[in-house]
């Protein structure tokens, strides 16, 4: 297998995980675009004259108001059956089986009374039912969806026009009480405001109480214009109790109380609308799109005669956002610019007394303002962006155009016709809907189908990984065809797609065609393993994971099923990882590996256990478990607060150093950062020269010792100015900020040029060794040319390497030189361990400068933890002849974890808020132009800095254990004294030097077969994180906290995943990188011997 | 092996259940306002206490194990001395290990500590019954193939039930239930003593399911 092949195989395993995600996130996540445009009265949304008397009278804007005041009740999840008589209960079903029917009297009394007065509608919702979107949706009359994008996600602050904004310009003093969201939406628009927490579900009357308290004196005393109470009883009785349960019955008494107190307090110039932002399922959830969710009541009453028709049998349906653009004309405001709602006409129909001819003008002049708006939206919209379709867009326009000029030619025309004006309004009316109907057909449907299709091709990928992780161990994988068979497959599979997708003249979508690709690229591959199934394979095969290690897995992927797990994360996950260390010790323990077997071990019935010589590393272990469970604690006090959990303090260490006061605090701090980042530089050059990587003339290795003490020291530089800056004399203002601008930007370069550097000349073997062999006799006797195949590279090698072993023995020997000389002597023994190394330092630089100073402190923590565990995983695995070409699972599965953790502790949470917008200004302090990817990368760099550390560094796993080799042997020669141990081991492993990682050269396909296999096997565990998220949120997409916790932590997990994806190609390319200099290295040996 | 062996271990274990479940019941008869939740460190110590002793006597009983040649006094008082020293160590690292873990470091320190206590005397307290203040023999015993008798092996299922216990009660601590046993380390301890439990209950079971398996050295 050649290496080329293992970075191939691995890319199409990812590929077939980024479609699988693709194809989920296109059916889950909703995207629209926000627009910043506002309306204003100044500005008619288009030609034509206004309706009469807008001009000039006062209040007025685009219409004259109809109503000066405003009462607005939300009853949050107020389903349209709650605010139904007793009577309209289904038959079959038993009333008293239904406590919410018949609650809201007051409602059916207006109704009966003064049917004239009131109205009830059946209010269509538009998904996502989840309060916020809803609030959204209320305000500005569009279709919020998740994704707004181009939305700021550092605050949930609405953008775009809002009924909200129109009133706070119009100066209307608008009052607000209930639930706090609000505050978040709209923050500084209101007069006067009572907030009160809604996180609370159990908790069905803190807000309500609250609200009542407010309500009454408030509304008495005058000093609004429009008042806002929003409850939330009902909804929180919903999600604790269901709608079926005594207490919803009680809470919707106590809001017919409140409707019936505010009925008698209104006065003339006053609207009254009790609405519900969405509805609730039969279990009380909402978020959803199902039929009890998404209809919502909604109740208008003026104490003056509002509709001059009777009342209809049903209540008629409207769609929910037709509310914004009623309420801003009837309150004499612009209708906001993003609105697709439809103004109701019956409320413009003036009252009975008025002509029949001018109620209809009424009607059509505000249906027309209303049409005018939606076409000047989705013009502007479809200029920005391209997801409205096209023909779609032309028709609706010649629609509009047609109906606009009829309309104005009517109005110029005195003796228009009511019957004509009326067929004029219908066709806006069809206008809007259809507009509407475009709008709702690209932002606001889950794709089920999609979301399935997602899931099933990422559940495939997953068990790929798991079989072929396997099988690729195996000598007789068929690994090129397959390879090749599932290219061909998925390349046909496309075209075969892009040719029934043109000659149906469909929408190539680029998501699809990479779906059916990976589906058919997999065909042959399921197929296969369905056909090699059959009796040859054991059932275990299917579960290659230890018992212990799969517990904590399915602990870890269950977690993500429940909000509570994801916002707990930040704990569970040091813990499940304290776990794992514990486990291992305590395995290594059970297999008699952690002490010297002095103590009898008795064979029982079963095989003996190998259990070999044991490496003496009792304490060791046990220390390093200690060691590592007290980094990953210290690492916790890094800790950032979710906002869901008020209790909850983050760590003040999370601030930049320039927001501390108290200089003597300050600069002990920096001097810890500093301190950190040359204990870092330190460990790292240590590590290396012990192992010899720092004696060569080489380029990279100058690098380590020259370019990395640089790069700290511009870090620290930088620092200093960062957390000085205000502190800075004025006249060297000017030098302060171009250094802090040059300072970052120089670190960042440096560390690419390393990477270069690394990248152009890996080996950096001292070649003393070819000088003294130079004089010696020459081991290539079988060959009499250089080297042409690469069968014959496989062969030359080890020998060259024997024969360069001993030469270093005879060296030794005659220069007796001080303390043992191993191969590590000649650096050939850490070669790949030192360039992965050495690339991570290199890494960690320009990602900690993203960082706030102290995170230095956890960079520290995370190679000091890395560098723990990969020791306690190499005492871990047996010291077997064939040396350990497979990666044990848990050793992956410590590793993902440690990648999770350090997330975390480097001041993360997996929401929006919590992302460190400033990684974006560091080196450019004045922001980035138009210019949007540099930013983006330097916050996404910034957020994924573990994943990606984690991910290079994953070929460590594979490479540490033939490290530790060396270990083994030195002790036993230091404690030959010791008779205990002499007497266990036998004579000639005396002799044998460790070759540490030449081993991996002895068998390079077994080399190449150990990378693909760890490869798949961390793409597996990081898959099915993935794959859990995926789950989660399209089985709880009805869930209270879908938008705020699982669409969230799957956005993250998604780029997390293809962070590491992307980083472990990078690390394995790496190590191939290396593998290829180290033949050409030998191959240039073999040559300079034949001279 | 006799099943007379087994016998006795299931008595013995029956009983170790029975003063369980009798500190949970007793002091409510003595106590005004107990109950598991509320006053759950008294809880703590009682259940501890009440272990502990029945431990004692029954070991004392039924001495499994045969006991040292040298029983002179100053020896006896000596292993008594090692064996409280024993506890107290086990309880510090068992406190030091809870916060490695996550546990709160500064607030709570006394029901960390009275968890640890707790956690001791379902594991630590058994092993210095059975084998005394040994560690090699309780390292042996927790190895694979280590164990030289039923005592050791119900020792080894009843040690391990109770760590594990342990960790599944720290699970639901952070779900939004609101229940008053998720605080820590309520959950915990109630984890560990249902773990003990359970492994007292199972341990003879298991034993005698397996017994046709199970040799030992010494038998
Ligand atoms: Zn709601
Ligand atoms: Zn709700």
């Amino acid at each position: 297998m050649q290496k080329v092949s293992v970075l191939l195989c691995l890319s199409w395993v990812c590929f077939l995980f980024y479609a699988g995600i693709a194809l989920f996130a296109s059916g889950f996540l909703l995207t629209r675009l926000e627009l910043t445009n506002h309306s204003s009265c100044q500005d008619p949304p288009g030609p034509g004259p206004l309706p009469r008397g807008a001009r000039g009278e006062p209040g007025a804007c685009w219409m004259a108001s109809r109503f000066s005041r405003l009462v607005l009740v939300l009853i949050d999840a107020l389903r349209f059956d709650f605010a139904q008589p007793q009577g309209a209960h289904k038959p079959g079903e038993h009333p008293a089986s239904l406590p919410f029917l018949g609650k809201l009297g007051s409602v059916h009394r207006i109704l009966q009374l003064k049917p004239r007065h009131g109205r009830l509608y059946r209010a269509q919702v538009d998904p996502p039912t989840t309060t916020m979107q809803r609030l959204k949706a209320l305000t500005t009359g569009s279709l919020p969806t998740f994704i707004d994008a181009g939305s700021n996600f550092a605050s949930h602050a609405i953008v775009e026009d809002n009924l909200l904004k129109q009133l706070a310009r119009a100066g209307r003093r608008v009052v607000f009480m209930g639930d706090d969201t609000w505050k978040d939406l709209f923050p500084g628009a209101f007069s006067q405001a009572f907030f009160f927490p809604s996180f609370n579900v159990r908790d069905l009357h803190t807000v309500d109480d609250g609200i009542l308290e407010h309500l009454y004196p408030t509304m008495d005393s005058g000093e609004w214009d429009v008042l806002i109470a929003h409850f939330l009883g009902v909804d929180h009785c919903g999600h604790k109790h269901g709608p079926h349960h005594p207490e919803m019955a009680k809470k919707l008494t106590q809001m017919d109380q409140v409707i019936q107190a505010l009925v008698k307090r209104l006065e003339n110039d006053t609207l009254l609308v009790v609405a519900g932002d969405h509805g609730m399922t039969m279990n009380g959830d909402h978020g959803g799109d199902s039929e009890l969710e998404v209809s919502a009541a909604l109740f208008l009453y003026s104490p003056i005669p509002l509709f001059s028709s009777t009342l209809p049998e049903e209540p008629e349906v409207v769609p929910q956002v037709s509310l914004v653009p009623t309420l801003a004309l009837l309150l004499g405001l612009p209708i906001p610019f993003g609105n697709i709602g439809e103004v109701m006409t019956e409320l413009f129909s003036g009252n009975e007394d008025s002509p029949v001819y001018s109620s209809a003008l009424a009607q059509a002049a505000a249906v027309h303002l209303n049409a005018q708006q939606v076409s000047r939206f989705l013009l502007t919209y479809s200029a920005a962006t391209q997801d409205l379709r096209v023909e779609e867009l032309q028709r609706l326009h010649s629609l509009f155009s047609k109906a606009s000029a009829d309309y104005r030619r009517l109005l110029q025309d005195p003796q228009g016709e009511e019957a004509e004006l009326r067929a004029v309004a219908a066709d806006l009316q069809q206008f809007l809907r259809g507009a509407r109907a475009l709008c709702i057909e690209s932002w606001a449907r889950f794709s089920v189908a999609r979301m399935a299709a997602g899931a099933t091709l990422l559940t495939a990928a997953c068990a790929l990984c798991l079989l072929a992780s396997q099988w690729a161990a195996s000598p007789a994988f068929p690994f090129r065809p397959l390879l090749l068979l599932s290219v061909a497959w998925g390349l046909a599979g496309a075209i075969v797609c892009a040719g029934l997708l043109a000659t149906t003249g469909l929408q190539l979508d680029l998501v699809v065609l990479g779906a059916v690709a990976a589906v058919g690229s997999l065909l042959p591959f399921l197929w296969r393993a369905w056909a090699g199934w059959g009796a040859r394979r054991p059932l275990a095969a299917l579960l290659p994971i230890p018992g212990p290690t799969l517990l904590l897995l399915l602990a870890r992927w269950a977690a993500f099923f429940s909000d509570s797990f994801v916002v707990a994360e930040a704990r569970a996950a040091p813990f499940l990882l304290g776990s794992l260390i514990l486990l291992l010790v305590a395995q290594l323990h059970w297999e008699g590996q952690l002490l010297p077997p002095k103590l009898p071990t008795i064979p029982r019935g079963g095989p003996a256990t190998p259990a070999g010589p044991p490496r003496h590393q009792g304490v060791h272990a046990l220390g390093l478990g200690l060691g590592l469970l007290f980094c990953t604690r210290l690492a916790g006090l890094f800790h950032r607060c979710p906002e869901e959990t008020p209790a909850c303090r983050s760590s003040p260490w999370l601030s930049p150093l320039a927001s501390m006061v108290g200089g003597r605090a300050k600069n002990l701090w920096y001097g810890a950062c500093v301190g950190a980042l040359v204990a870092l530089l330190a460990a790292v050059r240590l590590w290396l020269r012990r192992y010899g990587n720092l004696k060569s003339p080489e380029p990279p290795v100058l690098f380590v010792r020259w370019g990395m003490p640089l790069m700290a020291l511009g870090t620290a530089a930088y620092w200093a100015l960062a957390s000085g800056a205000d502190e800075a004399p004025p006249r060297l203002r000017a030098l302060v900020a171009g250094a802090s601008v040059v300072l970052p930007r120089a670190v960042a370069g440096l560390a690419v040029s390393g990477l270069m550097l690394l990248l152009w000349r890996p080996v950096t073997v001292l070649v003393k060794a070819g000088s003294a062999a130079s004089g010696t006799r020459t081991v290539l006797a079988p060959f009499a040319g250089p080297p042409t195949s690469q069968a014959d590279l496989d062969y030359v090698v080890p020998q060259i390497y024997q024969h360069m072993r001993e030469v270093f023995r005879d060296q030794r020997e005659r220069t007796s030189a001080q303390g043992p000389l191993t191969v590590a002597a000649c650096q050939l023994g850490s070669v790949y361990s030192a360039a992965v190394v050495t690339a991570l330092t290199l890494l960690a630089f320009p990602l900690l400068l993203l960082h706030v100073e102290r995170i230095s402190l956890v960079f520290l923590l995370l190679f000091l933890q890395s560098f723990l565990l990969l020791h306690l995983l190499a005492a871990g695995i047996p010291s077997t002849t064939s040396g350990p070409f497979t990666v044990p699972w848990q050793a992956v599965s410590a590793w993902a974890l440690l990648a999770t953790q350090t997330f975390y502790s480097t001041g993360h949470q997996p929401v929006f808020p919590a992302i460190h917008w400033h990684a974006a200004f560091v080196g450019f302090p004045e922001g980035h132009g138009s210019s949007t990817w540099l930013p983006a990368l330097l916050v996404g760099a910034n957020t994924f800095a573990s994943h990606l550390l984690f991910a290079v560094g994953c070929p460590l796993l594979l490479l540490w254990p033939f490290l530790c080799e060396s270990q083994g042997p030195r002790k036993r020669r230091q404690t030959a004294g010791s008779e205990a141990e002499a007497r266990l081991r036998p004579e000639e492993e005396e002799e044998e030097e460790p070759r540490m990682e030449m081993r991996l050269r002895d068998a390079p396909h077994r080399f190449s077969a150990a990378l693909l296999g760890l490869g798949l096997k961390y793409l597996f565990v990081l898959g099915v994180q993935i794959l859990a998220c995926v789950l989660a949120a399209s089985i709880l997409r009805r869930h209270l906290m879908v938008w705020k916790v699982f669409a969230p932590k799957f956005i993250f997990e998604a780029v997390g995943f293809i962070v590491s994806s992307v980083g472990l190609l990078l690390g394995i390319a790496l190590v191939m990188r290396v593998d290829g200099a180290v033949s050409s290295w030998f191959r240039r040996l073999v040559l300079a011997q034949k001279r | 092996m006799k099943d007379t062996d087994i016998k006795r271990l299931l008595y013995a274990h029956l009983l170790c259940i029975f003063s369980v479940i009798l500190s949970t019941f007793i002091p409510s008869l003595f106590l005004e306002n107990f109950s598991i939740l509320e006053t759950h460190l008294i809880w703590l110590c009682i259940c501890s206490v009440f272990v502990t002793v029945v431990n004692l006597v029954l070991y004392s009983v039924v001495k499994p194990n045969t006991p040292s040649k040298r029983s002179s006094l100053t020896h006896k008082v000596a292993r008594f001395l090692k064996c409280c020293i024993y506890f107290l160590v086990s309880c510090f690292s068992f406190h030091v290990i809870f916060v490695l873990y996550g546990a709160p470091l500064i607030e709570l320190v006394l029901e960390t500590f009275l968890f640890a206590v707790i956690l001791s005397t379902f594991t630590t307290m058994p092993c210095l019954c059975l084998l005394g203040p040994n560690i090699k023999a309780w390292l042996r015993v927790f190895s694979r193939n280590g164990v030289t008798s039923i005592w050791e092996n119900s020792l080894q299922i009843t040690t391990i039930s109770s760590f594990v216990g342990s960790w599944l009660g720290a699970l639901p601590i952070p779900l939004d239930w609101e229940r008053p046993w998720q605080v820590w380390p309520i959950s915990c301890t109630l984890g560990a003593t249902f773990g003990y439990v359970a492994g007292l209950a199972i341990s003879p079971l298991w034993i005698y399911w397996n017994r046709k398996q199970l040799t030992y050295k010494n038998n």
